[in-house]
C-alpha cells in the first residue's frame, strides 16, 4: 500500500483543484446540533475495474469523495487520509440504471376493465380542475412531486446491482414526467438526480373511468389528436381556454419521450405515431422484438426491454398441453435470445427489471440472456451508459468517470459468472452491503501442534479444504482421519475435534489467523485443562474444483422464427412465382365467361395471359385438368387481423379511429381464410356507433408485416352503422344514455356531424384559426368524395334515410353492408347508386332482421345493383364460395353472377376492380385453384396465390401440420426436462382466439 | 301395369302444380297438411335410402303414412297397386332430415327476450320439458322445412342440468300433434376444465378452472341421489328426480354437452359409474379418442362443423374432417348445428363432411339414419324403408350441395306438406313489385 502512495504522491497536488469543485456540501437544510460534514474519501485498490462498459482495468483504483468519483484507472493517486479498501480478486462496475420503474411512487394501478354491473357509463371526464377533456391524458403528472424514498424497494433493486432509476407513474396514455433518482437511502432532496427527466406514454388508459378510448385504435387516435390540440393550443395568442394538460404536454416535449408500447407490433405502431409528429420515441417493448428485428431496427428507436422469460409450461399431460400453442412454446425457448438479437442487429437498447415477477430474478435472467448470445459488453452497456445517455444523465451516471456520482458495485467474480455475487453497492458514496464478502481463504495444509503438560499432539497434518465460505478440516492421526469442525470469522478461528472414538471427548481450540497464514491460540481439553496450540501453514492445496464450463447455447438449434410467429407461419416469406396453369376451367369474370380447358399464366405478380394453348417456358407448370381456376375471393366485410378492439364505440362518431393502425399480421384466421380462397378483405370497424372508424383494405400476404398487408393506393373507406346496434338496443339496461337511442336520433346524428363538418371545412377554407379535428377531417373527406362509406344496415326506413342525408349533403353512400332489407328499397338504392354487400341467409338473430330473406342478393342483382356476399364471420369467410352458391339456390341466380358476388362485385365496390376481381392479363395475380366447381360444396382449395405468391398450398399445409406436431413434441420434451430438474412451470392456458363480428352483436 | 302408369303420368303434372302453390301473401304459417288418404307412388326418382343404399329409377310406395315398398323399376312387381303416381323422374328422394340438438320452435328472435323460451332459471332443471315451449306456429320452422328438415330434437338450454328434450315433426297444429317422441332424454352441460377470462369485447384467453373437480363431484352426488330415488318409492315426490327416473330404469338417453377431450373421458367414466346411456353433444375433440368411443359404443352428436378449430395449432379444417374420422373408427355419430334458423344449413355441413372424407351416402346418414339411431327412433324414421314413416323429401339435385339442393316436394307421414314460407312470400311480393309486367 505504501508503495502506491509513494508512487502517486506527486499527482495529488495537481488534482486537488478538481476536488474543490466536487466537494460542495452546501445544503439549505438546518442541522440539529453541530454540523456533521464528512468528506467520505475512499480508495478502492487492486480491483478489476470496469471504468465503463468496455474499459476493463486490471489492478485498478477507484477514488471517491463526497459521493462523487474523483478518479478511476490504473494510475490514480490515492489522497492522503483516504479510507483504503483492498479489492484484490474483486470486480468493480458502474452500478446499473433501470429506466423503466415506478420506484418510490404509488403502486402501478390496476387497469380498470369495464364491468357493466359496476355502474353507469361515463362519457365525460370527471376530473375536477383546469385539465383537458380526457382523463387518460395525465401529462400534468410529475413523478418528482410524488416521489418518496422506499427503502424496501430500493434494497430489492440494489441487490440486483442497480444504483439509479427513472421512475414514473404507470397510469394513463400520457403519463406526465419521470424523475431520475438514485437508490440511496437519504433525504429525497439528495436522491433526486434529475426531477424532470423524461415524458412517458402508453396505449393503456389505466385508471381512467371515461369511456373514450375503449380500444387500441382509440388510444392511437387520442394521442394523435392530442398532439394536434397541443400544437394548436400553443399557437393561441388569445387564450379562451387555460388547459393544464396542454400546458404540461407542451412543456415536456423537449424531454426524452418514452413510450411503453408492448409487443413488437405495438412498438411499430407507437413509432408510427411519433414519426407523424416529429417525435422519436424510446420504445419500451416486451421482449418479442426478435420476431421482426428488421422492422424494429427500421424504427431507429432506442428500445427498453425486460428480461422476463416465461416459465416452461407443465405439459406432462398431452391433453392439457393442447391449451398451449406453438407460438407460446417457441417464445419460451426464444425469449432469452431476444437481447442478443437486438444487440446483433445493432439496435441501441437498455435493459429493465420491469415486467419481472420477482426483481431477484434479474441477474439470473441477465446471465441467461448472456448464455443465449448477449455479450458481456452489450449487457453492461445496456445497463449503464445506454440508459444514462437515453435519459441525458450521462454526465452523472453510467460510468466511473471523474465527477459522476459514486455509484458502483463490487462483485466477487465477473458479472457473467453464475457464482458471482454483488457484495456491495455504493450509491452516492454510501455503502450498501448486499452480500457479505467471502471470508479469508484459509484453505491449505497445516501442521497442528497442541502442547500441554499431560499429553501432546505434535505436528499432526491437517488439511483444510472445500468452499472458501465453508472450509472443512481433516486431521490424520495415525491411519485415522478425524474431521475437524471449523468456524472462521474475520481473523477469528475456532476448531473442535474428537481424536479418539474409543475415548469420547472433544478438543476445543480457539485462536487467530496470523499474518503469516499460521494460526495460534488456546485449547481446552476434554478434562477442562488449557493448552497452547499452533497450526503452521505448510502449503496451499492444489485447486481441484473444475473450472465452470463455458455454458453457451447454440442459437442455431433453437426453434425458428416464423413469419408470422405462429403455428402456420413460414420460416421464410414466400416469393413471387412464375406459373402456368394448364387445361383448367377458368372463371374469368370477364366477357369470355368460363373457359373450359384453358390456360393461365402468372408472371411478376400479375396475370400475364389467359386463354388457350398458352406456353411459358420459364414458368412452373401446373396441370390442372379437372380443376377450376378463379380470381381470389374478396370479402367486403371482415373483422379478422385486428388488434385489441374492433369498436371504438364510446362516442356517436369515431371517424378519427383507423383500423389500419391496428392491423395484425399474426392472426391465424388469415391463413384459414386463404384455405378458402380468400385473398383480400375490407377490415371494418364494428357497428357500435352511427359513424364508426376508417377501414383497412388488405391482401392476405400471410407473414408479411402489418403495413405490407395493406393494399397500396386503395381508396379510403369508413364504417357507418344504423339500427339496433347504434341505438344500443341490445347492450343492456345501463346503455340508455348515449345519443341516439332511436332511428330518429340516428338521422339527426348524421345531419349534425355533417353540418359541423361542412362548417369546419368552410372555416378552414376561409383561413380562420381552426383547430384540426381528425374526426371532422374524415367527414370532410366523405363530403368531398375522398372517403367512402360502408354502412351496416338492415331496415328499409333507415336505408332510405341515409340515402336522403347523403343526397342532401351531395355525396353517395358507397355501400350498404348486410342490407338485409335492401330488396325492399332496391329501386331507391339503384337510383342513388349504392352498392350492396349482404349475407346469403342470416336472419332471426334480432328484431330488425325478421324480414331478411335469402333471395335478397338475387333481387338486388336483378335490379342492376352491384351486389356482394360478405362474411362478417371468421369461419364463414372461408366458405364464401358456398355462400355465393346459395344465391343460385335462392332465386336461381346464374353461376357466373353468383361467383362475381364474392370476387368482381366486391372489388368494384371497394374501387379495386381496375387491378383485382377478375382473371385478365395485367391484373394482380390473386388466383385460386379449386378441385371442383368453386360454387360446389365439394370444392376444396388446392392453391391460393396473392400477387403471384403462393400463400396456401394444400400439400404444404400437410407439411406444416407435421412441423407443428414435431416441433411441439420437441419443445414439450425440453420443457419436461426442465421440470425434471426442478425448474418452475406454469399451467397451460389458452390465448384468446378473437373472432369479431358486427352482424349479430 | 305399364299402361296404368302412363295414365297417371298426365295427372302428376297437374297435381304437383295444385299441391305446391306459391300462396299469395299469406301472413301466417302454412296450414298443416291433412292425413294421407290414398296410396301414393313416387316413380322414377333416385332413392337415397339413408343407410348407404341408392336405388335409381325407383318406385316408392306409401300408404297410411307408412312406406309400403321401395324397389327399382327393373324389379317392378306386376301385382303391386301403385295408387296415385307422382312422377319424380330425374329427381332425388331422401329421408327427411333430422335436426338434433336445436332450439327450433323454442326461440323466435335471438335478441328479443320475450321470444326466447329455451332456458329456465336455476342450474338444475331436469323436470322442464322443451316440448311445452315448442311453437308450431314459428315463422322460422317453414324456412327450415322447405330445405328438407322434417324432424327436430328440441332441447332446453342453460344451467348444469337443462331439462328434457323431445323429437318433433315440423308440420303440426300444436305441440301434442308435433311430438314424435316426447321427453326422450335429458340434456346436461359438463363442467368446463378451462374457463374464459376477460369480457366479451376483450377476451383474454382461458385458464384452468379450479372449480372443475367440485363441479363434477356435485354432478355425481346429484345423479347418485337421483339414481337412489329412481329405484324406490316415495311418500313425497321430488319432481326433478321423478323426471330422471327413466335414465336409470329405461336407459333413456343422457345427452352431455362436452367438447374437450379430457372432459369427454371424464364423462365416459361418469356414465359407467352411473350406469346411464350417454350421448356426447358437441364432441369437438371426439376424433382424438374415436377408437375409445367406438369400443365403448358411445354415440356423438357433433356440434356445428362449419366452425373454426378449437386450437390454433389444430388442423385448420379439423371440424370438417372430424365426421370422417368418427365414421372410419366405427363411432355412431350425427351432425347438428347450433341455434334454430341455422337448421336449414344442416345438410350443407354434411356436404362439407363429404368433401373432407365421407362418401355422400355416409354424409346423408349423418343427418338421417344415424341421427334416428342415436335418438332411438330408427324403427320409425331416418331411412326410406318398408314400415317406416313416409317422411321424405324430393330434391331437384344433390341435397348436400347448395348448387342444386332445391326441395320441390316433401312428405311427413305421407302428408304432402306445404313448402311455402314467409321468405318466399316476401320474395314474391317484391319480385312482383319490380319485375311483374
Amino acid at each position: 500500500m505504501a508503495r502506491y502512495l509513494r508512487a502517486f504522491i506527486v499527482l495529488v497536488s495537481i488534482l486537488t483543484t478538481h476536488y474543490s469543485i466536487l466537494s460542495a456540501q452546501e445544503s439549505t437544510f438546518k442541522a440539529n446540533g453541530p454540523d456533521d460534514y464528512r468528506d467520505g474519501v475512499h480508495a478502492f485498490i487492486n480491483a478489476t475495474l470496469y471504468k465503463d462498459y468496455k474499459t476493463k482495468i486490471d489492478n485498478g483504483i477507484l477514488v471517491i469523495k463526497d459521493g462523487k468519483i474523483i478518479d478511476a484507472g490504473a494510475a490514480v493517486s490515492i489522497p492522503l487520509g483516504a479510507i483504503v479498501h483492498d479489492m484484490k480478486g474483486k470486480y468493480i462496475y458502474p452500478s446499473f440504471i433501470d429506466m423503466y420503474t415506478d420506484y418510490g411512487l404509488p403502486a402501478t394501478p390496476k387497469v380498470l376493465t369495464r364491468n357493466e354491473d359496476d355502474g353507469g357509463v361515463q362519457y365525460f371526464s370527471n376530473l375536477k380542475g383546469a385539465y383537458g377533456w380526457n382523463q387518460a391524458i395525465r401529462s400534468d403528472y410529475e413523478a418528482q412531486k410524488n416521489f418518496t424514498v422506499n427503502e424496501a424497494a430500493a434494497n430489492d433493486l440494489r441487490k440486483q446491482g442497480f444504483g439509479t432509476v427513472l421512475t414514473h407513474h404507470r397510469d394513463g396514455i400520457a403519463r406526465g414526467t419521470g424523475a431520475v433518482v438514485t437508490l440511496n437511502n437519504d433525504k429525497e432532496n439528495k436522491v433526486v438526480v434529475k426531477g424532470t427527466a423524461a415524458a412517458l406514454y402508453s396505449f393503456s388508459k389505466g385508471t381512467s373511468t371515461q369511456e373514450y378510448p375503449s380500444s387500441l385504435m382509440g388510444s392511437i387516435a387520442l394521442l394523435r389528436q392530442t398532439y394536434l390540440d397541443a400544437q394548436w393550443y400553443k399557437g393561441q395568442t388569445d387564450k379562451r381556454e387555460y388547459n393544464l394538460s396542454m400546458e404540461a404536454w407542451n412543456s415536456t416535449q423537449s424531454l426524452p419521450q418514452i413510450f411503453e408500447a408492448g409487443n413488437w407490433q405495438k412498438e411499430l405502431r407507437a413509432d408510427k405515431i411519433g414519426k407523424e409528429f416529429g417525435v422519436q420515441y424510446l420504445l419500451k417493448g416486451d421482449g418479442t422484438e426478435y420476431r421482426r428485428i428488421a422492422e424494429i431496427k427500421d424504427t431507429k428507436a432506442k428500445i427498453i426491454v425486460p428480461v422476463n422469460f416465461p416459465k416452461a409450461y407443465d405439459v406432462e399431460d398431452p391433453y392439457k398441453a393442447l391449451w398451449v400453442e406453438l407460438d407460446e412454446m417457441k417464445h419460451w425457448e426464444l425469449a432469452p435470445a431476444n437481447a442478443a438479437a437486438l444487440s446483433k442487429a445493432g439496435i441501441d437498447f437498455a435493459l429493465t427489471t420491469s415486467d419481472l415477477e420477482k426483481k431477484e430474478d434479474f441477474l439470473k435472467n441477465l446471465r441467461t440472456a448472456i448464455r443465449y448470445g448477449l455479450s458481456e459488453e452489450s449487457a453492461l452497456k445496456a445497463l449503464t451508459i445506454a440508459p444514462a445517455q437515453f435519459l441525458n444523465v450521462q454526465d452523472q451516471v453510467g460510468s466511473l468517470d471523474r465527477g459522476k456520482l459514486a455509484n458502483f458495485i463490487i462483485t466477487s467474480k465477473p458479472l457473467v459468472d453464475e457464482k458471482c455475487v454483488i457484495n456491495e453497492n455504493w450509491i452516492q458514496g454510501k455503502r450498501f452491503e448486499t452480500n457479505k464478502f467471502d471470508p479469508k481463504d484459509i484453505r491449505g495444509e497445516y501442521s497442528l501442534a497442541i502442547t500441554n503438560p499431560k499429553e501432546s499432539f505434535n505436528y499432526l497434518s491437517m488439511k483444510v479444504q472445500g468452499e472458501v465460505t465453508a472450509p472443512k478440516g481433516v486431521i490424520a492421526i495415525d491411519t485415522n482421519k478425524v474431521e475437524v469442525k471449523l468456524v472462521v470469522k474475520d481473523n477469528d478461528v475456532s476448531l473442535s475435534f474428537d481424536p479418539d472414538k474409543k475415548k469420547p471427548g472433544k478438543f476445543l481450540l480457539t485462536g487467530v489467523v496470523e499474518s503469516n497464514k499460521s494460526w495460534k491460540g488456546k485449547a481446552q481439553l476434554p478434562d477442562g485443562e488449557w493448552a497452547d496450540w499452533t497450526a503452521t501453514f505448510i502449503r496451499s492445496l492444489p485447486d481441484t474444483s473444475k473450472p465452470p464450463k463455458p455454458d453457451t447455447i447454440d442459437i442455431s438449434k433453437l426453434s425458428r422464427v416464423m413469419y408470422p410467429f405462429n403455428s402456420y407461419g413460414n420460416e421464410e416469406l414466400p416469393k413471387t412465382e412464375n406459373v402456368i396453369i394448364k387445361n383448367a376451367t377458368v372463371w374469368t369474370n370477364e366477357k369470355d365467361g368460363v373457359l373450359k380447358n384453358a390456360d393461365l399464366v402468372i408472371k411478376g405478380g400479375k396475370i400475364s395471359a389467359v386463354g388457350y394453348n398458352l406456353s411459358c417456358p420459364d414458368c412452373q407448370t401446373i396441370i390442372a385438368t379437372g380443376k377450376n381456376v378463379t380470381s381470389g375471393i374478396i370479402d367486403e366485410h371482415n373483422h379478422i387481423a385486428i388488434s385489441e378492439g374492433v369498436n371504438e364505440g364510446s362516442e356517436a362518431s369515431s371517424s378519427e379511429v383507423r383500423i389500419g393502425d391496428v392491423v395484425t399480421s399474426e392472426d391465424v384466421n388469415m391463413y384459414r381464410q386463404l384455405s378458402g380462397g380468400v385473398t383480400a378483405a375490407q377490415l371494418l370497424h364494428g357497428s357500435a356507433n352511427p359513424i364508426g372508424g376508417q377501414s383497412a383494405l388488405i391482401k392476405f400476404r400471410w407473414g408479411y408485416a402489418p403495413e405490407k398487408l395493406k393494399i397500396e393506393g386503395a381508396d379510403g373507406f369508413i364504417k357507418f352503422a344504423l339500427g339496433e346496434n347504434v341505438k344500443q338496443s341490445n347492450w343492456g339496461e345501463k346503455f340508455t344514455v348515449r345519443y341516439p337511442q332511436s332511428r330518429m336520433g340516428v338521422e339527426q346524428t348524421y345531419v349534425n356531424y355533417f353540418t359541423k363538418a361542412r362548417e369546419y371545412e368552410k372555416a378552414i377554407k376561409e383561413g380562420k384559426n381552426v383547430r384540426k379535428d381528425l374526426m371532422l377531417d374524415a367527414l370532410v373527406q366523405i363530403l368531398n368524395k375522398k372517403r367512402f362509406i360502408t354502412c351496416h344496415s338492415y331496415v328499409q326506413s333507415e336505408i332510405n334515410m341515409l340515402m336522403h342525408v347523403a343526397d342532401s349533403f351531395g355525396f353517395k353512400v358507397n355501400t350498404f353492408t348486410h342490407i338485409l332489407e335492401g330488396y325492399k328499397v332496391a329501386d331507391k338504392m339503384k337510383a342513388h347508386g349504392a352498392n350492396a354487400s349482404t349475407f346469403s341467409d342470416w336472419w332471426a338473430y334480432k328484431y330488425e332482421v325478421i324480414d331478411a330473406i335469402p333471395y335478397n342478393a338475387n333481387i338486388l342483382t336483378r335490379m342492376g345493383i352491384n351486389t356482394a356476399i360478405n362474411s362478417d364471420d371468421a369461419e364463414m369467410a372461408r366458405r364464401l364460395n358456398q355462400e355465393a352458391a346459395k344465391t343460385v339456390k335462392y332465386g336461381g341466380t346464374s353461376e357466373e353472377d353468383a361467383w362475381k358476388m364474392v370476387t368482381l362485385n366486391p372489388a368494384k365496390m371497394l374501387h379495386l376492380d381496375s387491378h383485382m376481381g377478375s382473371l385478365k392479363a395485367g391484373k394482380d395475380a390473386d388466383v385460386v385453384i379449386w378441385s371442383d366447381n368453386p360454387l360446389s360444396i365439394y370444392a376444396v382449395v388446392e392453391r391460393t396465390y396473392v400477387d403471384g405468391i403462393c400463400f396456401y398450398d394444400k400439400g404444404k399445409d400437410a407439411q406444416k401440420r407435421e412441423y407443428i406436431k414435431h416441433e411441439r413434441a420437441r419443445l414439450a420434451q425440453k420443457m419436461l426436462d426442465e421440470k425434471r430438474v426442478g425448474a418452475p412451470t406454469q399451467d397451460p392456458a389458452k390465448k384468446n382466439n378473437k373472432a369479431y363480428s358486427c352482424g349479430n352483436d | 301395369m305399364i299402361k296404368k302408369l302412363r295414365v297417371h303420368l298426365i295427372l302428376v303434372a297437374l297435381i304437383s302444380v295444385a299441391n305446391c302453390p306459391l300462396s299469395i301473401a299469406q301472413s301466417d304459417v302454412p296450414v298443416p297438411a291433412p292425413k294421407q288418404t290414398e296410396r301414393i307412388c313416387l316413380k322414377g326418382g333416385t332413392v337415397h335410402i339413408g343407410n348407404g343404399t341408392v336405388i335409381e329409377n325407383a318406385y316408392v310406395l306409401f300408404e297410411n303414412g307408412k312406406v309400403t315398398d321401395v324397389f327399382a323399376a327393373t324389379t317392378i312387381k306386376t301385382d303391386a297397386t301403385l295408387g296415385r303416381i307422382i312422377d319424380v323422374t330425374g329427381k332425388q328422394i331422401y329421408p327427411g332430415v333430422i335436426a338434433p340438438n336445436t332450439v327450433l320452435g323454442l326461440s323466435e328472435i335471438e335478441a328479443v327476450r320475450a321470444t326466447n323460451d329455451q332456458g329456465e332459471v336455476g342450474a338444475i332443471n331436469p323436470d322442464v320439458r322443451a316440448v311445452i315451449s315448442y311453437n308450431t306456429d314459428s315463422r322460422v320452422t317453414p324456412t327450415v322445412r322447405s330445405n328438407g328438415v322434417l324432424y327436430a330434437q328440441v332441447v332446453p338450454q342453460g344451467g348444469r342440468v337443462s331439462g328434457t328434450s323431445s323429437v318433433v315433426q315440423l308440420d303440426a297444429w300444436n305441440w301434442e300433434d308435433a311430438a314424435v317422441k316426447a321427453d326422450e332424454g335429458l340434456f346436461i352441460t359438463w363442467p368446463n376444465m378451462y374457463k374464459v377470462k376477460g369480457w366479451w369485447a376483450e377476451p383474454e384467453g382461458y385458464e384452468l378452472n379450479k372449480e372443475y373437480d367440485k363441479g363434477v363431484q356435485d354432478l355425481k352426488d346429484y345423479f347418485n341421489e337421483a339414481k337412489s330415488y329412481a329405484y324406490s318409492t316415495h311418500e313425497k315426490k321430488n319432481l326433478r328426480f321423478e323426471s330422471m327416473r327413466k335414465l336409470f330404469t329405461d336407459k333413456e338417453n343422457l345427452y352431455v354437452r362436452v367438447d374437450y377431450v379430457k372432459e369427454i373421458l371424464n364423462v365416459i367414466t361418469f356414465a359407467e359409474e352411473m350406469g346411464v346411456n350417454v350421448v356426447l353433444i358437441g364432441g369437438a375433440d371426439s376424433y382424438m379418442i374415436a377408437d375409445v368411443l367406438a369400443q365403448k359404443k358411445i354415440p356423438v352428436i357433433l356440434g356445428r362443423s362449419h366452425e373454426l378449430p378449437s386450437y390454433n395449432d389444430e388442423d385448420i379444417q379439423q371440424p370438417y374432417k372430424t365426421p370422417a374420422i368418427l365414421q372410419k373408427a366405427g363411432v355412431l355419430y350425427a351432425l347438428s348445428i347450433n341455434g334454430f334458423w341455422q337448421q336449414r344449413n344442416l345438410m350443407f355441413q354434411a356436404g362439407t363432411a363429404s368433401a373432407y372424407g365421407l362418401s355422400k351416402e355416409e354424409a346423408l346418414a349423418s343427418i338421417t339414419s344415424n341421427t334416428a339411431k342415436i335418438l332411438k327412433l330408427d324403427d320409425k324414421i331416418g331411412t326410406i324403408e318398408k314400415g317406416k314413416a313416409a317422411s321424405f323429401i324430393i330434391s331437384d339435385g344433390d341435397l348436400l350441395d347448395m348448387r342444386s339442393s332445391n326441395i320441390s316436394q316433401a312428405f311427413i307421414d305421407g302428408r304432402e306438406i306445404n313448402l311455402d314460407n314467409k321468405q318466399k312470400e316476401l320474395y314474391k311480393k317484391f319480385s312482383d313489385k319490380y319485375f311483374k309486367k
